[in-house]
């Protein structure tokens, strides 16, 4: 990045806000790594504690306080309640609690998968290298959402398929990178003079090529979270995620369309909660990547 | 390739619970009834065959017929098919129009105000859900201005007979300039809501090509000959950042393809993408296959086209 160029000295005011400026520019970095560290923080403790904060219970159906608009402070429907009476505010904290779920299940697992057969294939080469990366190709060749879709359509919804119908695409990225990062590790000379003192492979791999790994997954998994979210949300916002009666944020968004020209609150504040997690996610993980390495952003293009 | 991922579909198709002849025929009906439903869509044999089958009148640009529909898939989706790519095509001109300019400028002015706005905003693009975007702007442009249609491609009754199916191109080759308006007006919402995210992507992936290419030593040189700014920024720095550009723009269309899944659900928009809904929903396997099966193949057509357009863009690039 070329340096900044110097605010001029000589008029007063000038010097004022370029001070202020180059102070941020001299730490930009805490500052999206605390917001987004605050919004992921808020979001796990929602998550976590949803039936001690929730004001009222997600599913109680009162109809005669259908549809009522936010009251804020005045009143105990803080954010309005929906067409069947249910408080907005308490089923966007239970919301929470899914997408969490599966967001971080999600990233476990396909960062699981997806580093375990980047690094064999990597790190072994030939045939095994072959297959896994025909493999890649071939989910590779389908669009994301499309994949996750058909894997729901054909098996139906619930937890576990839509866990793994998101799963189904997004260990590739991390296969891809750990592979290519493999592939330049294992010729190093600390893998040879491992090799030499007679280590097998699996201890080499474990010991030696994995903690090297650690920092690149930590920032793709960052970000393969945010994504989580929003696609989570889409299926669920065309029917084909959670089963209904659990609230989510695109569930709730999907109920708010019938509602639309008269009740803005039931399609404001779900996605809201979408966009903000997603944002604090995404800063987080831009300024997870800046703070460990700022190469990573060349690698995590390959 | 193509071979794997119909295995892929076809598997994941017969693993899914609900019989589909069942479901079709609805509440009341007789065993006779179930059995002569499954003879003739082929269901009662074996899984094997049908796959072959299947594969066999793909192959040959036949892709059954659909249970929903009674029609042949290949002539239901050729119905769609302008709809969505009209959409995706908006989405595209509008996400370069917005991105490319923003992304140059942030660029250029590192860390300038200019530069922060820009990469808020395209991390705002980035972590917005289309849909939702969809729904905000169906509330405020639709439910509160009344500027905008709120879904469809056109008001009942302004288009006349279709031609090529692309109403823009309809409306043209008839010269009919209502139409034309109201096709525009239909598509904006949509578009902008689809193509959010990637004017975020590409905002964030222009500005920082620009800023890589801007510290290379050819720009010096440029500089040391005495060209002003503009043309540095233009000739040198945008044209060498133009690779990254169009790689993420080829990436991003199988986001795109995805995401018009969605989007037109939100308008109503009668595409493909609604259509693999209407299929998922009411268990037409052939068309739900079919579908798929087109979206993939347009998927590794678009990353074929663009490879090709970098040797165009980058004398240096052979193959």
């Amino acid at each position: 990045m070329p340096p900044s160029i110097p605010e001029s000295a000589t008029e007063a005011p000038r010097v004022v806000i370029a001070r202020r400026r180059s102070r941020v520019r001299a730490r930009p970095l805490p500052l999206k790594v605390a917001v987004g560290g605050v919004i992921v923080a808020v979001l796990i403790v929602v998550g976590t504690l949803s039936p001690w904060l929730a004001p009222h219970d997600p599913q109680q159906q009162t109809l005669e306080s259908m549809l009522k608009a936010p009251e804020w402070f005045h009143g105990s429907h803080v954010l309005g309640t929906d067409n069947l009476g249910r408080d907005i505010l308490s089923r966007i904290i239970y919301g929470a609690r899914v997408s969490l779920l599966v967001a971080f299940a999600v990233v476990l697992i396909s960062g699981f998968v997806g580093i375990a057969l980047g690094a064999i294939s990597g790190y072994f080469g030939g045939k095994v290298d072959f297959a896994i990366q025909k493999l890649v190709e071939v989910v590779w060749a389908f669009p994301a959402l499309l994949l996750a879709i058909t894997i729901l359509a054909f098996l139906g919804q619930g937890l576990f398929n839509l866990i793994l119908a998101l799963v189904a695409q997004r260990w590739i990225q991390y296969c891809r990178v750990v592979r290519g990062q493999t592939l330049s590790l294992r010729d190093r000379d600390f893998v040879a003079a491992t090799r030499a003192l007679g280590a097998g492979s699996p201890r080499i791999i474990r010991r030696h090529i994995l903690p090297n790994l650690l920092q690149i997954s930590l920032v793709i998994g960052t970000f393969s979270m945010a994504s989580a979210i929003i696609s989570e949300a889409s299926l669920s916002f065309l029917g084909l995620g959670v089963p209904p009666g659990i609230p989510t944020w695109g569930t709730m968004l999907a109920d708010s369309r019938s509602y639309i020209s008269t009740a803005w609150w039931l399609a404001l504040f779900p996605g809201l909660s979408i966009f903000l997690t997603v944002l604090g996610i995404n800063l987080l993980g831009d300024g997870v990547r800046d703070l460990l390495d700022p190469r990573l952003k060349r690698a995590m293009k390959g | 390739m193509l071979l794997l991922i119909t295995l892929l579909v076809f598997v994941l198709l017969h693993a899914a619970p609900g019989d589909p002849a069942a479901m079709l025929l609805g509440q009341e009906n007789t065993a006779a009834d179930l059995a002569e439903a499954r003879r003739r869509w082929g269901l009662d044999q074996p899984i094997l065959v049908q796959y072959l089958k299947f594969v066999r009148t793909a192959a040959t640009g036949d892709l059954g017929k659909s249970f929903r529909f009674s029609a042949p898939v290949k002539e239901v989706i050729k119905e769609r098919l302008p709809a969505t790519v009209e959409l995706a095509f908006f989405s595209i001109v509008i996400a370069i129009l917005l991105a490319i300019p923003l992304g140059v400028w942030a660029g250029s002015r590192p860390n300038s105000w200019l530069d922060n706005l820009g990469t808020s905003f395209g991390l705002f693009g980035i972590s917005m859900p289309n849909f939702w975007l969809g729904i905000m702007l169906i509330l405020i442009l639709a439910g509160t201005f009344h500027v905008l249609p709120s879904g469809g491609r056109s008001t009942y009754g302004v288009a006349g007979p279709a031609q090529t199916g692309f109403y823009f191109l309809d409306s043209l080759l008839q010269g009919n300039w209502k139409a034309f308006n109201d096709a525009f007006l239909h598509v904006l919402m949509p578009a902008l809501a689809l193509g959010a995210n990637m004017v975020g992507i590409l905002m964030r992936v222009t500005r920082s090509s620009v800023l890589e290419a801007a510290s290379e030593e050819y720009v010096v040189t440029a500089r040391a000959k005495g060209l002003d700014n503009r043309s540095v920024l233009w000739r040198h720095v945008f044209t060498n950042a133009l690779i990254p550009i169009v790689t993420v723009v080829g990436l991003e269309l199988g986001t795109l393809l995805s995401g018009s899944i969605i989007v037109e659900t939100v308008f109503a928009w009668p595409g493909v993408g609604s259509l693999l809904i209407t299929g998922v929903t009411s268990r037409d396997y052939p068309l739900v296959t079919g579908v798929v099966l087109m979206y993939t193949v347009a998927f590794v057509a678009i990353n074929l086209v663009i490879d090709g357009l970098y040797a165009a863009i980058d004398p240096r690039i052979r193959y």
